[in-house]
């Protein structure tokens, strides 16, 4: 990427990390502590006790304080039975009010645990009892829904199916939660952000590359290829808010050379069940030398689809079932979207076995569609006044995007008026990367909707952001200065979500399904979180069916926390 | 840090909360959990925060931006994205959706898209090494605010290592985010000087523009009114070139002119001066960084005639070693 003779030194030390959070675990001042253990337990049954608390913990060879559920990073993994009514006393053991959210499960929206919208948090000693009944199967999880989210407030959930699904039956079953840590103090993080949007970007174009380019392609095209981006104040390499700079990207509360590994052997069938519980990370996520059978995403099973790699996001979930050829080592390698660091992880038959790690892949820029998105619609059915090709009225995801009046102001530092309808691309940073990457239109739901009414009535939200401000928003309007979203209760609606920025937000509506729609109108796959991609627009199906006051938000957390969030009222 | 936002349920009973609070706290009344009891009963008056600002900025992105914007010629894919410029009339209203609810959100909430900020930034801070006319010099900028309202204070000044002498300019301004990259700025300037040849204190009204061009130029044009009604205006710009991701170079480019002839400043009217800096930093942290460069100033007309006359340089080339630090 860059010409610096001094990036790739410390690019080195950002991408290792040291150890997991476990060598200080049981010495020092909190060893007392004595629910402080190495590694997440699992725990079973209907009734699960869980402590919010601190640890020591050291992933960068500073000493740090983490808050964590139980004593560990992540969290226990609760594993319950679908039909099963389920109890969860959280307990807060802090010296300020935290919460957790059960991300992706469908409850009473008292217990959904967001501060401010569900209930008003659970208060230093305070013990908050948590119910509902588990009305589906799959595989999903819980955070704080404050800033406890990033220093280790986390970890898996997986309810189990009443019946198990024929076609996955595996030998072994792991939990994979990626996420990020810094040393730093989340407010800290956000402030800088704040002050300096650019803050963690050690990626942005030098002098060097546009000599690169001068040479590779002329002075005009390094020019013209610069233009836009430049006269626009936009930067090709904004891929995360948060970098490397700080972080150590986790596998499972392992930094890179801590190591996670699960045992599998030759000829086994393995699942792993993957959890973006980054803050503010993407995850490119692939096992060199294994193909990943994709089963399951967002805890909803999906038509069985083989891919090299996929990319998720924070509150995202992937399932996906491998297949062992030898008894050999392999390595779970996720790298960070902006290619600043990896988290990774072994598959092999006995512990203390390791693969080649394989090197990060280079960073490529965000292209012109990522901007301006699809360029050729302008001449095409846009021009028609909304009618789509062959005189027939499509749906609000290929009328003329209508911007709010509020993103005419200064919050917004773009807009998209000829957006991406496709859902076959895998995104910036992978598109023919030389390997089968999932895109959303390999998704497909093996069921069909118990609810194909069709929808009531449309509601278009637009992700915007002003990056240079820090400024995050729907509409242009953050979350304080908005009125909520009401959306009728038993009514089925269509919700589109149109990205104007160059970022990949995803998108996450609690208590009630995301059914994404493809651009023909077919249903195409049932999510809780959908990222959508730059210069994107998405519809999706939504059947109102939960009474209450529910979030409807960008899940990483600094966008959240800058407003890029509606209270959604059903009612 | 935090404000404290108060929040009010729609008066008519829309709120679905008649779901059996049966669970909740242990230790805490469980009437907490009911949102629409009474004690909530709080305030939330949008329109007096001062975040209710006029969003329909006509004004757009000082022009540059949403003018031009003739889709026919857009094939090329080299024209920014369009932003800024006065909502169409059907543009939609973004709280259309809500049907009457108001956000309400309640005690717990915390309001970090509301947070105030402060930064303290201290572009130069530096001795400059002028033959024998030595001088230590300063210019930082600091705000407080929100992300659309801020208090900005300017502060640059320079002081002679050999003599007792030296001056400096402190701005007190309210700035208003006006467009994307722009914030427009009112308030006063103070001026004060010290030593043998001091002319003494003025003070000024000050309006202006800060903000970011199209190619990452910053620009803080200002025009100023002094308490004599002299008009004065400057323009300062600056660029960053990355040699590496920590390596940067800044060239700086200010010019003053003055309306009026002042001449216990030694100011004429017309062009004053023209300063040129180059700043080669190194970033050790985003937060610190040590650089070396060279500051160029040059006196015209009858600006340099007048500081001939008193003794003056009216051509100054100084080498430069300090730290940009900000926090």
């Amino acid at each position: 990427m860059s010409n610096s003779p001094f990036l790739p030194l410390t690019k080195r030390q950002f991408v290792k990390g040291i150890a997991a959070a476990t060598a200080m675990a049981s010495t020092g001042l909190f060893s007392n502590v004595s629910w402080a253990k190495a590694d997440p337990e699992e725990l079973t049954g209907t009734e699960f006790h869980i402590n919010i608390g601190t640890i020591p913990v050291n992933f960068t060879g500073k000493d740090r304080i983490g808050t964590v559920a139980n004593g560990t990073i992540p969290g226990p993994v609760l594993k319950f039975k679908e039909g099963d009514d389920i109890t969860i006393y959280v307990t807060n053991n802090l010296n300020e009010m935290t919460t957790i959210h059960w991300h992706g499960i469908i409850l009473d929206y008292r217990m959904d645990g967001v501060p401010g919208i569900s209930f008003p948090g659970i208060e230093p000693g305070e013990t908050f009892v948590h119910r509902f009944t588990a009305v589906q199967n799959g595989t999903y999880w819980y955070h704080a829904h404050t800033l406890h989210e990033q220093t280790g407030v986390y970890g898996a959930l997986v309810i189990e199916p009443k019946e198990a699904f024929e076609n996955e039956r595996v030998d072994r079953d792991y939990t994979v939660v990626l996420s990020d840590w810094t040393d730093e103090d989340p407010v800290d993080v956000f402030l800088n952000l704040k002050k300096m949007g650019s803050y963690y970007n050690y990626q942005q174009q030098t002098v060097g590359d546009f000599m690169d380019d001068v040479t590779l392609m002329g002075l005009g095209k390094a020019i013209s290829s610069r233009k836009m981006w430049q006269k626009g104040r936009m930067g090709r390499a904004d891929f995360s808010d948060v970098s490397a700079a700080t972080y150590t990207y986790l596998m499972n509360g392992k930094s890179p050379t801590g190591n996670w590994t699960g045992i599998a052997k030759a000829g086994e069938k393995v699942r792993l069940r993957f959890i973006c519980a980054g803050t503010a990370s993407f995850f490119d996520i692939r096992i060199p030398g294994l193909k990943l059978t994709v089963v399951s995403t967002d805890g909803q099973r999906v038509v069985h689809v083989d891919v090299d790699e996929f990319r998720f996001g924070p509150g995202e979930t992937y399932d996906v079932i491998v297949e062992i050829p030898d008894d050999k080592a392999y390595t779970i390698f996720a790298q960070s979207i902006d290619r600043s660091g990896y988290a990774r992880g072994t598959l092999s038959p006995r512990a203390g076995m390791e693969a080649k790690v394989p090197a990060l892949d280079k960073l490529v820029l965000l292209d012109p569609i990522d901007m301006m998105g699809d360029m050729s619609r302008m001449s095409g059915d846009l021009a028609m006044g909304g009618m789509a090709m062959g005189g027939m009225q499509k749906s609000g995801l290929h009328k003329k995007p209508n911007h709010a009046r509020t993103e005419y102001g200064p919050s917004v530092d773009m807009r998209v008026d000829f957006p991406r309808l496709n859902l076959d691309d895998p995104g910036p940073g992978l598109r023919n990367n030389g390997r089968r990457v999932l895109t959303l239109a390999d998704l497909k739901s093996p069921f069909t909707l118990a609810d194909d009414r069709m929808p009531t009535r449309e509601i278009e939200l637009h992700l915007t952001g002003n990056m240079e401000r820090f400024i995050w928003s729907m509409d242009g309007l953050k979350l304080n200065e908005a009125k909520p979203v009401h959306f009728p209760l038993g009514e089925r609606i269509r919700v589109i979500l149109h990205n104007d920025t160059t970022m990949i937000h995803p998108m996450h509506l609690h208590g009630m399904w995301s059914d994404l729609e493809s651009p023909d109108g077919g249903f195409q796959v049932r999510k809780h979180t959908i990222a959508v991609q730059p210069a994107q627009r998405i519809s999706m199906l939504v059947t109102v069916d939960a009474e209450g006051h529910w979030a409807f938000h960008c899940h990483l957390l600094y966008h959240m926390a800058a407003g890029m969030f509606r209270e959604v009222v059903v009612a | 840090m935090e404000m404290k936002m108060e929040h009010k349920h729609s008066e008519e009973k829309k709120d679905p909360q008649k779901m059996d609070p049966e669970s909740g706290k242990e230790k805490q009344d469980s009437g907490d959990m009911n949102h629409s009891s009474g004690d909530m009963k709080m305030d939330m008056d949008h329109s007096s925060g001062d975040m209710k600002m006029d969003m329909d900025h006509s004004s757009g992105d000082m022009k540059m931006d949403s003018g031009g914007m003739d889709h026919g010629s857009m094939g090329s894919m080299e024209m920014p994205p369009m932003l800024g410029g006065s909502p169409p009339a059907d543009a939609r209203d973004p709280h259309a959706y809500s049907d009457g609810y108001e956000y309400r959100g309640m005690a717990g909430f915390e309001a970090t898209d509301m947070m105030m900020v402060n930064k303290v930034i201290a572009d130069q801070f530096e001795y400059r090494n002028n033959k024998g006319n030595d001088t230590l010099t300063w210019d930082m900028q600091g705000w407080y605010g929100g992300d659309y309202n801020k208090l900005w204070v300017k502060f640059e000044g320079e002081d002679e290592t050999s003599a007792n002498a030296g001056e400096m300019e402190l701005q007190a301004l309210y700035s208003r985010t006006v467009a994307a990259f722009w914030d427009f700025q009112a308030g006063i300037r103070y001026d004060a000087a010290y030593g043998t040849d001091s002319p003494g204190d003025r003070a000024f009204a000050v309006i202006g523009l800060q903000g970011l061009a199209p190619y990452w130029f910053e620009l803080e044009p200002a025009i100023f009114i002094s308490d004599n009604g002299d008009f004065s205006a400057r323009l300062v710009a600056s660029y960053e070139l990355l040699f590496t991701q920590r390596l940067i170079l800044e060239p700086r480019a200010e010019i003053n002119i003055s309306a009026s002839e002042v001449r216990e400043y030694d100011i004429g009217s017309g062009l004053n001066d023209i300063q040129l800096d180059l700043r080669l930093r190194y970033e050790i942290r985003r937060k610190f960084a040590p650089y070396v460069g060279i500051a160029w100033s040059r006196k015209f007309g009858n600006t340099a005639r007048l500081t001939r006359a008193s003794g003056g340089d009216v051509d100054v080339l100084s080498l430069v070693t300090g730290i940009r630090f900000w926090f």
